[in-house]
């Protein structure tokens, strides 16, 4: 009798533990729904590209959080693409495998160094060099309002390049992985074809590996949106829409952390929510288009190998 | 050779050395940061540290205690939820889920993943703090047990399917039930990945500092039970390192490399693990 | 021992591939051993021989693809038109522009069928369009192909069924115009059809290349080539005109394999 009833017995704890993590994700939904309903109602559509933040006067527009999240955001994708695909061609394609596999290791630990870690150094570090870099620039560039303003160290472009450190791991192992998962018989025909091993990857490899590679760009992307920490230590956080980067600047994760607990007023807390649930709905955008782009790689490569 | 031959061989020379390059950077700045934070905290460390508490604000001295006795707490709640929840979630998966119910399920899991820690914070304060009036380590632990479901879901799932069908067989043709084969046998013979598994869903929420911004908040003495705000090494380092005195730079310094060595000495004990036992089996 | 094989078809031909004393080792293993061998220009040259024989390995030096197999070592001589191609000082990449190659398993870039063919002009300099739409259109009507793609030639190269696949790819081999094509097993993963199609073109470019195939398929051999050059275990057996070397070899060793007293 114990044994009739085991199997559905067992079959069902797990099936509620199944069910919970659905049960789990549908709950942050609806709590960051409900909980930003009075400054949705106060605000409206126009929250998203208001710019005033006024914790006093009680007035709220993410338009300066936004700005900071992309622009923060976009700078450190520009910087870590290069850096992180150049380094994944030379992992996969050029050196010998017993050499790259160590070295990958190393450079996948990087993604597990906590991220108030990276603002630690980044704020006794990287600050001080910005600032000098910043009064090096400033007197022969300081007339293009891309690089105005004092010298204060903090800013849009310190976050960016924080940033940046961050997620070329991430770019790096997925990049690395999906050349490597080019078959063979690509890179001989070209080879055969006469082409050199540079033009063979930049013309046959990188585009076959096209999908998978901007996969993990936008997962680079979506880890560099919910950044909070590091980002917050090295920012400025200055609620204000400033093209200079070197202009101290706010990002949605930011404003969440250096904020909620001070918010006493419902619309001021309910404000803060709407953000968080801006911040919800682009990661939930961007990871969902990842998963798209690096499906499609595996599904080519099977097709080839058909 | 030609002048478009030569020059095709310039190119190849300077994109592979800028590849090179690229890579060199990058390894660079890991090297760096290991460097810097070992020989920063490394200054910092004394015994003090790891068996005081902070002193009254502006004096120098004092230690972590607190915050290291207050981050083993809150990882321990947080496995209380996360393990269980992510464990016999990956159980289900492998072994009972196919179609749309389970693709769900995985996409539930990936959502969780991709949510930004913080996120999960302002969930938690609403569902925990605000009910309780107060910050506690409970809701600091909860928020990093959800944030585990998703590592120790996807790990359970992957090992658990890796075991082939063979043994299933195996121990049904023998006349043990479905529930007795998945505990018994199969559980057993992916054993090694999944316990790699769940440490490592330990390891990255060791780190997290977000989260408990506004659940466990942090504390400057001992935090007893669990219903009183905690202080945690990587609240502490936040704190100390964007205050104005030198002494808590400091101690920020050593907490970080105690941090760093904890979470880094994981992962690495976790890979170390599974390539043993890969080699074990084939 | 070393045996110079004469290569004949008829008493005039010009030899293309000079082949002396080629000894090829991975690491320990050696897998070419010691061949020599004269391959005549604008025929067809059939390396036949059971599996491991050494025939793809063979194959594959002639175009320098093994350079980049770690731990190769190759000694002898190789001159193609009476130019060594192996040496210090030699471009493996110039090398492959007049040494052009078809694989077993046809393997088109995902790009277009245009993009395809033009891809070996492009990557040796060419960017005229006008010039490029020529080369392309001259070569698929030479792979005879031509026909069935001239309008849609933007279209992916992958929609392609294997047979037309495989033509694109020897498309996209003479558009470099090389003077040597390497045909490794063309047609083995082909059907009945498609592979009499090779087979047709292979005997209409042979008039214009030099054609050297390695084939696994002894009638394939005996219909296609116009010499034939049986290896066994890294050693070049018996090479000469195919009909006398299916009819009537020399060495036992030949006759036992084609007549399959093989085990």
């Amino acid at each position: 009798m114990r044994r009739r009833l085991g199997d559905p017995l067992f079959r069902l704890v797990s099936l509620i533990f199944a069910l919970s993590v659905i049960g789990i994700a549908a709950t942050i939904a609806v709590i960051l729904y409900r909980d930003s309903a009075p400054a949705r109602a106060a605000f409206g559509w126009s929250f998203l590209w208001t710019s005033t933040w006024d914790p006093v006067a009680l007035r709220f527009g993410a338009l300066p959080f936004v700005y900071g999240t992309l622009a923060s955001t976009a700078i450190a994708i520009a910087i870590a693409l290069p850096l992180g695909l150049g380094a994944a061609i030379c992992l996969a394609e050029l050196m010998p495998r017993r050499l790259a596999d160590p070295l990958t290791f190393l450079i996948e630990l990087l993604v597990a160094v906590p991220s108030v870690v990276y603002g630690l150094v980044a704020v006794f570090v990287l600050v001080p060099i910005m600032r000098d870099v910043q009064t090096v620039v400033q007197p022969v560039l300081g007339f293009i309002p891309l690089f105005r303003g004092p010298a204060y160290g903090v800013g849009l472009l310190t976050a960016a390049i924080v940033l940046a450190v961050m997620i070329v791991p991430f770019i790096i192992a997925v990049s690395r992985e999906v050349l490597l998962a080019v078959p063979q018989t690509q890179r001989d025909a070209a080879l055969a074809l006469g082409a050199t091993r540079w033009e063979t990857v930049r013309d046959v490899v990188v585009p076959y590996a096209r999908s998978g590679i901007l996969g993990s760009v936008f997962l680079a992307l979506a880890r560099a949106l919910g950044e909070t920490m590091a980002v917050t230590m090295v920012i400025g956080n200055r609620p204000e829409v400033n093209v200079s980067i070197f202009a101290p600047a706010y990002t949605m994760a930011a404003v969440l952390a250096n904020e909620f607990t001070e918010a006493t007023e419902t619309v001021y807390l309910a404000a803060l929510v709407e953000i968080g649930l801006l911040l919800f709905v682009i990661t939930l955008v961007v990871n969902g288009v990842a998963r798209l782009l690096i499906a499609r790689v595996g599904a080519r490569i099977e097709v080839a190998r058909a | 050779m030609t002048d478009v031959q030569r020059r095709r061989r310039r190119v190849e020379r300077f994109m592979f050395g800028a590849t090179a390059a690229a890579m060199v950077a990058t390894l660079g700045v890991l090297l760096f940061l290991l460097g810097y934070i070992a020989w920063q905290g490394a200054s910092s460390l004394s015994l003090a540290f790891f068996t005081r508490l902070p002193a009254p604000v502006g004096e120098p001295g004092g230690g972590m205690a607190n915050a290291i006795v207050g981050s083993a707490k809150l990882l321990f709640t947080a496995a209380l939820l996360g393990i269980p929840v992510g464990f016999l979630g990956g159980v289900y998966l492998a072994e009972y889920g196919r179609g749309a119910f389970a693709a769900w399920v995985r996409y539930a899991a990936d959502v969780l993943n991709g949510i930004p820690s913080i996120v999960i914070g302002i969930t938690v304060y609403a569902l925990v703090v605000v009910p309780m009036r107060h910050f506690s380590t409970l809701a600091g632990g909860l928020a990093l047990g959800l944030m585990m479901i998703p590592v120790a879901l996807r790990a359970t799932e992957e090992f658990l399917r890796l075991v082939p069908d063979s043994l299933r067989e195996a121990s049904l043709a023998l006349g043990a039930p479905r529930w007795v084969t998945i505990v018994r046998v199969v559980i057993p013979a992916a054993s090694r990945g999944i316990a790699t598994g769940l440490l490592l869903s330990l390891a990255r929420v060791a780190g997290e500092t977000a989260p408990l911004l506004f659940t466990a908040l942090n504390n400057r003495f001992w935090s007893p039970g669990w219903t009183q705000p905690t202080a945690s090494l990587p609240v502490m380092i936040f704190t100390y390192a964007i205050a104005p005195y030198e002494d808590w730079h400091r101690q920020a310094w050593a907490a970080g490399l105690v941090l760093l060595v904890l979470v880094l000495g994981t992962n690495v004990l976790a890979r170390v693990i599974m390539r043993g036992g890969r080699m074990q089996s084939a | 021992m070393i045996v110079p094989q004469a290569a004949s078809g008829t008493e005039q031909d010009v030899v293309e591939i000079a082949v002396r004393e080629l000894t090829v080792h991975y690491g320990t293993t050696l897998a070419i051993d010691r061949v020599t061998l004269d391959i005549p220009r604008h025929r067809v040259t059939a390396l036949i021989g059971p599996s491991g024989c050494g025939k793809s390995t063979f194959l594959r030096c002639l175009n320098r693809m093994n350079d980049h197999i770690p731990g190769v070592r190759v000694t002898g001589d190789v001159t193609i038109d009476g130019d060594p191609i192996y040496g210090a000082d030699i471009d493996p990449v110039a090398l492959r522009k007049r040494v052009g190659m078809v694989f077993q398993k046809s393997n088109p870039f995902p790009k277009s069928i245009f993009d395809n063919v033009a891809f070996g002009p492009r990557v040796h300099g060419e960017r005229d369009p006008v010039r490029l739409r020529e080369i392309v259109e001259r070569t698929l009507r030479q792979a005879a192909l031509w026909e069935e793609v001239e309008d849609r030639l933007d279209a992916s190269a992958l929609d392609l069924s294997g047979g037309q696949q495989q033509r694109l790819c020897i498309a996209r081999a003479l558009a470099v115009e090389p003077d040597v094509v390497l045909m490794d097993e063309p047609a083995s993963a082909l059907d009945p059809i498609a592979t009499a199609k090779i087979e047709e073109l292979i005997h209409e470019l042979k008039s214009s290349y030099t054609i050297v195939i390695v084939t696994h398929n002894m009638q394939q051999a005996a219909r296609v080539s116009d010499l034939t050059a049986y290896f066994y275990l890294g050693r070049l057996i018996e090479f000469g005109p195919t009909d006398r070397l299916f009819t009537n070899p020399e060495k036992q060793e030949t006759e036992d394999y084609i007549t399959g007293r093989f085990g």
